[in-house]
Order: structure tokens, then sequence, then C-alpha cells
């Protein structure tokens, strides 16, 4: 393991609650993130990927501490949350840039004062905000002469993810949380802000949780890979061990679905078929056995720890991978 | 810094219009919002020199010249059952009728807000106690609970004032719920709290710039139900007493004119007409103007 890691969460949990029944009663609960555990080492990018509804959001609203989690710790700089560290301190360390660039700036404030804001709130005088504001308007590449009085709806979608970049910058944090944070950028523009953010994580010595459905971006950001499906994490490893040798098949069925330039690699069959299943009732055991195609007896019946392979960090929650757990294909490449 | 150096040199930084600017820019092209406005300060203008305005004077009648019809020399709108100028009684009849019809509005636009973002903003339980009930005084139609409300406080202005209010808070509550509903998930708010603002920031910063617009333009678009309930009530005797000029009484005490000098009679109805419907158009013609995607 890696000596003191600059962030840990162990085992979070969050259900929501599905209400609708009469009197708030619940008609039954999601379990969005279902005993989730990692650890982040300082400068490095942790990449997520999974498909829609894995909890690859709620796992970022959790380490921002937007929500609480139901179970589990979160800790940071050995400092235990709700303990050691309050969650205002914690908030300003951990800063997060969303999905949607225009729901995420107020529309009635100008750049500058979105910027400011933060800081503001937190004691900065108006001025030295103000002053803040522009200089991190520059160091996202943003003119503050022509800028800081701008309104978002003038800005183009690039810009605007820059000023939120900004906005999350302004707290020097030391971890930023980027929830699909280029997904709905043009390919052009969306390149220049992944350049953008490895600069500013080289300048600045940032952690960075890079989440994102986009298999080939994570590769190019990330040191290492969480692959998540329904809520549990099925594989963590370094960026070299997920993409070129994947050890849960839902990670290998993953990999075969990004599209490839090259045409011996092109495959004609659906590495997988239908939606994942619904979390409000996941399937027992492994969570995947109702759609891998080496599923075997009990795949439906035990549910599969995390278990170290050889490689740095290298884990995966997977039977065949497991020893003695009389899988069929135990020992064979998934 | 070189930024620094950037901000302190003498060109000029380049600041947007602000968001109002641009929206009174857009309600000045729009030829129909304009023109309702200018009606609406004719009338405002109207009742407040009711008096330099008015030929004659609105409450003195003479018998013997009753509902003489429209043209009549000295009374150029003619004269009510009791005499009286109509033409002065419509100029006067503007101060109570607007009063009627707006200060209701402005007193639910400010407890209405309150509830609905209150409401909105909160969430949860404080959400469905303080709508759920709301929803009650929702479920009878307005003008029923108007007429319930001022009959049972009594006739009088300032009762009728008073009922009109609560009966705009129910809608109002509703439209300022949802829309601080639609704002509170969006992810700014979510981003302001992760900077450790707290609600009340939050609330003042980020939610009431973005909510009392369309509230307003609710607002504005209940005062021509204002006042035609206004007048409503007023027709029904609940409202302002004779022999004080009000559109909707003098629709009342003229209705029995109606086969005699039916243009007459008409005219305080065509006032309310005209004045709900400048208010309506200018409403809308508000909305569309504060619409950032238009």
């Amino acid at each position: 393991m890696i000596p003191a890691p600059l962030f840990s969460a162990q085992n979070l949990v969050k259900h929501f609650r599905l209400k609708g029944g009469l009197l708030g009663s619940s008609r039954g609960v999601v379990r969005a993130v279902d005993n989730v555990s990692f650890d982040l080492a300082e400068g490095e990018t942790l990449g997520i990927v999974g498909e829609s509804g894995c909890g690859k959001s709620t796992t970022a609203r959790l380490i921002v501490d937007l929500i609480s989690p139901d179970a589990g710790t979160i800790t940071l700089g050995g400092k235990l949350l709700g303990k050691h560290i309050s969650a205002r301190e914690l908030r300003r360390q951990i800063q997060m840039v969303f999905q949607d660039s225009y729901a995420s700036l107020n529309p009635r404030l100008t750049m500058e004062d979105a910027i400011a804001f933060g800081p503001k709130v937190n004691g900065m005088s108006p001025q030295q905000a103000a002053r803040l504001a522009h200089e991190l308007l520059e160091r996202v590449g943003l003119e503050p002469r022509r800028f800081a009085g701008r309104y978002p709806h003038e800005l183009s979608g690039g810009q605007r993810q820059r000023v939120n970049i900004a906005r999350a910058l302004a707290f020097s944090p030391k971890i930023v949380v980027l929830d699909e944070s280029v997904s709905a950028l043009d390919k052009s523009v969306e390149a220049q802000v992944l350049n953008l953010l490895a600069d500013l994580k080289a300048e600045l010595g940032l952690t960075y949780v890079f989440i994102s459905h986009d298999l080939n971006v994570v590769r190019h950001m990330s040191d290492r890979v969480m692959v998540m499906y329904l809520g549990q994490v099925a594989e963590i490893g370094t960026v070299e061990a997920i993409y070129s040798a994947p050890a849960h098949p839902y990670t290998a069925a993953l990999l075969s679905a990004m599209p490839s330039m090259d045409p011996d690699r092109r495959t004609m069959e659906a590495p997988l078929t239908g939606d994942p299943p619904n979390p409000i009732n996941p399937p027992a055991g492994c969570r995947f056995h109702t759609r891998c195609k080496h599923a075997d007896t009990i795949c439906a019946a035990v549910e599969p720890g995390l278990f170290g392979l050889p490689g740095e960090g290298h884990q995966v929650a997977c039977h065949i991978h497991i020893p003695g757990s009389n899988h069929r294909n135990r020992g064979v490449e998934a | 810094m070189s930024s620094l150096s950037a901000s302190q040199n003498s060109a000029p930084f380049e600041v947007s219009p602000g968001y109002w600017s641009g929206v009174i820019g857009r309600l000045r092209r729009d030829p129909v919002a304009m023109f309702a406005l200018l009606v609406i300060l004719a009338l405002v203008l109207m009742a407040l020199f009711a008096p330099y305005i008015a030929p004659n004077d609105p409450y003195r009648g003479q018998l013997l010249r009753r509902l003489r019809p429209i043209g009549t020399a000295g009374f150029p709108l003619g004269t009510d059952e009791l005499g009286r100028d109509m033409l002065s009684r419509l100029i006067y009849g503007a101060r109570l009728s607007l009063l009627m019809g707006v200060t209701p509005v402005f007193i639910a636009f400010f407890f209405g807000a309150f509830i609905g973002i209150t409401a909105g903003f909160v969430g949860g339980k404080v959400n469905s106690l303080l709508m759920r009930t709301v929803d009650v005084f929702f479920a009878f139609p307005s003008v029923l609970l108007a007429i319930a409300l001022s009959g049972a406080l009594g006739a009088g202005i300032f009762n009728g004032l008073l009922s009109l209010s609560i009966v705009f808070i129910p809608p109002i509550a509703r439209i300022a719920e949802s829309v601080t509903t639609g704002v509170r998930k969006l992810e700014y708010i979510e981003a302001a709290r992760a900077s450790g603002a707290s609600s009340m920031t939050i609330v003042r910063v980020h939610v009431l710039g973005n909510v009392l617009g369309p509230i307003f333009v609710y607002a504005t678009g209940l005062i021509s139900v204002s006042l035609i309930l206004a007048s409503g009530l007023s027709f029904l005797g609940l409202g302002v007493k004779p022999p004080e000029p009000e559109w909707g009484l003098m629709l009342n005490t003229l209705r029995n004119a109606i086969y005699v000098q039916p243009w007459v009679a008409a005219l305080p109805g065509l006032m309310i007409f005209c004045t709900s419907i400048s208010f309506n158009l200018f409403s809308d013609g508000l909305r569309s103007a504060m619409d950032l995607k238009s």
C-alpha cells in the first residue's frame, strides 16, 4: 500500500429512499453506493468509470460532502471527517466541477462575482476576492479584462467550464473532483480543457478524481482507474493494468465496447446486452452475474469481495480470481 | 503576478450590460408591451390628478338630467342614474379601482413569495406543511373565497383589500414554491453549498435573484384578476360603498339603465376591460423580455 494516502474513503454506503407512498412511506431503496472504499495518493488522478446509474456521481458528491454517507468514513490527510476535520474545512480542500457548465453558474452573476463568491463567503474582502477572481480567470486562459464582467449566457460551453474550474480553484483545494466535467463539450474544446486540467495539475500539485464514461479520456488522464457497477467497485488498479489486463469480466466488456481506430480490433457483437439491473433490487451475489458470460452458480449466491491481484494495488471483485471459490472458470483469463 | 499588473492596467474592463438593462432593452422593442405600459401610466396619472382633470364634481347629481346619452353638451360621456357626470366619475373611479387592483397583489406578492421560497428552499416536511396549508385556500374558487371573506369581514375598502390579499397568496406561493424548487436543484446552488456558504447567503445571492423575477411576472398578471374581483365585490355590495365612484360599483348601479342607455352603462366595464388587458399584455411582454433563451 502507498504510505498515508491523502484521502481515504472506507466502506461508503449511500442509499436513497424512494418516497411516494402515503405519508412519505418508502417504496424502496436505491442502493446508489454500496460499500465503496478507495484511497487517493497525493498528486494522482483516479479515474472512475461505469455505466449510467452505477453510482459515479453519488460517489463524487460523497467525496466533497455534498451529501453525507449512511455509513462509512472519509479521511482527509489522516483526519477523520466529523471528528478531526469539519465538513466546512473538507469542502474547502475538496472542490468539484460539475457536468452542466450552464446550470453550475448563476445566470445573474458575472464571472468575477461567481468566482469571488466562495472566497467572500469565507471572509475574504471584496477587493481581494475580485483580484483573486481575475488571477484565476487568467490562469484558466480567459482574459480577465474581457470576461470578468460577462454573464454565463454570453460564454461558450468551454469558456463556462473554464470559469467553473477557476471557481473550484479559488480555495486552493488539494483535491478537485471532476464529475463528467468535459463530457458535454465538443471534442476539440474538450481536448483544450483536458490540457488545461493537466497543466493546472502539474502547476498546482492537484489531485484529481476524474469521472467519465469516456474510456479513452479516462485512460489519457488517469493514473489509476476504478470501475464501478451498480454502486460497487468491480475493479480498481493502475491504468496500465486495467486497460491491458482487465481482470473483471465487466471491465473487459466495457473495454471491448470502446471504439477503436484499428479495424482488426473492431467487434461486431455487442459485448454487453441490456441495461444494468435496477439498483432498487440489485441481483443477489455478484451484481454482475445476470449479464456475465462467465456466470456460475456461486456468482448468484455469494457476493465477491475485493481481492488483491499481483500488480500494484490491483483489486478485483470476481469469483474467477478468488482462490477456493469453486468457480468453473477459476484461473482463466476474463 | 502578471495578472495583477494586467488588472492594474489603465485599459478598462469590459462590463456586460446587467441582466435588467437587457430586459428593459427587450421590453422597449416590444410595441404591444410598450403600448400597454403607456395605457397603465395614463390611468395612473389620471387617478393621481383626478381633481384637475375631471370637468365636474363626481358626487353632485341632478335628477333632472338623469341618464343622458354620450355626447350631451357639458357631459361628454353622459350622466348616470342620479344625474352625475360619467366622465368625472370614471376618472375618479380609477383611484379606487387601481388601489383595489394593485394593492392586494403587492401584499400577496410579499407574503406568497416568502411562503413559497421558504417552502421550496427548505423542502421536505416544511414544504409539505406550508404548501398543503396553502392548498386548503387554493381549493376554493378565488371569487367565492373573496366573497366569503368579504362577507365575513363586512363591506368596506379595507376589508375588501384584506380579503383580496388573502385570495392571492395561495397562487403566488404555489408559483414561488415551484420556481424555487427548480432553482434549488441546479448545480450552482450545490457549488455554492460546496464553498461553505450558509443557507441565508445562498438564498440572498443565488436564489432571490433568480426566482423573484418570474414570481413578479406572475403577480403582475394577477393585477387584472384582482381588478375584476374587486369590481365584483363592489358590484355585490361587499367592497366600495356608494356614493364612492368605483368602476365595479358603477357597473352595478347602472345595470338597471342597461335598456335605457346601454352605452353609458357599459362604460365602467370598458374601463375595467382596458385596464386589466393592459396589465395582462404588459405582464406577457415582461415575461418574454425576461427569458434569456429567446
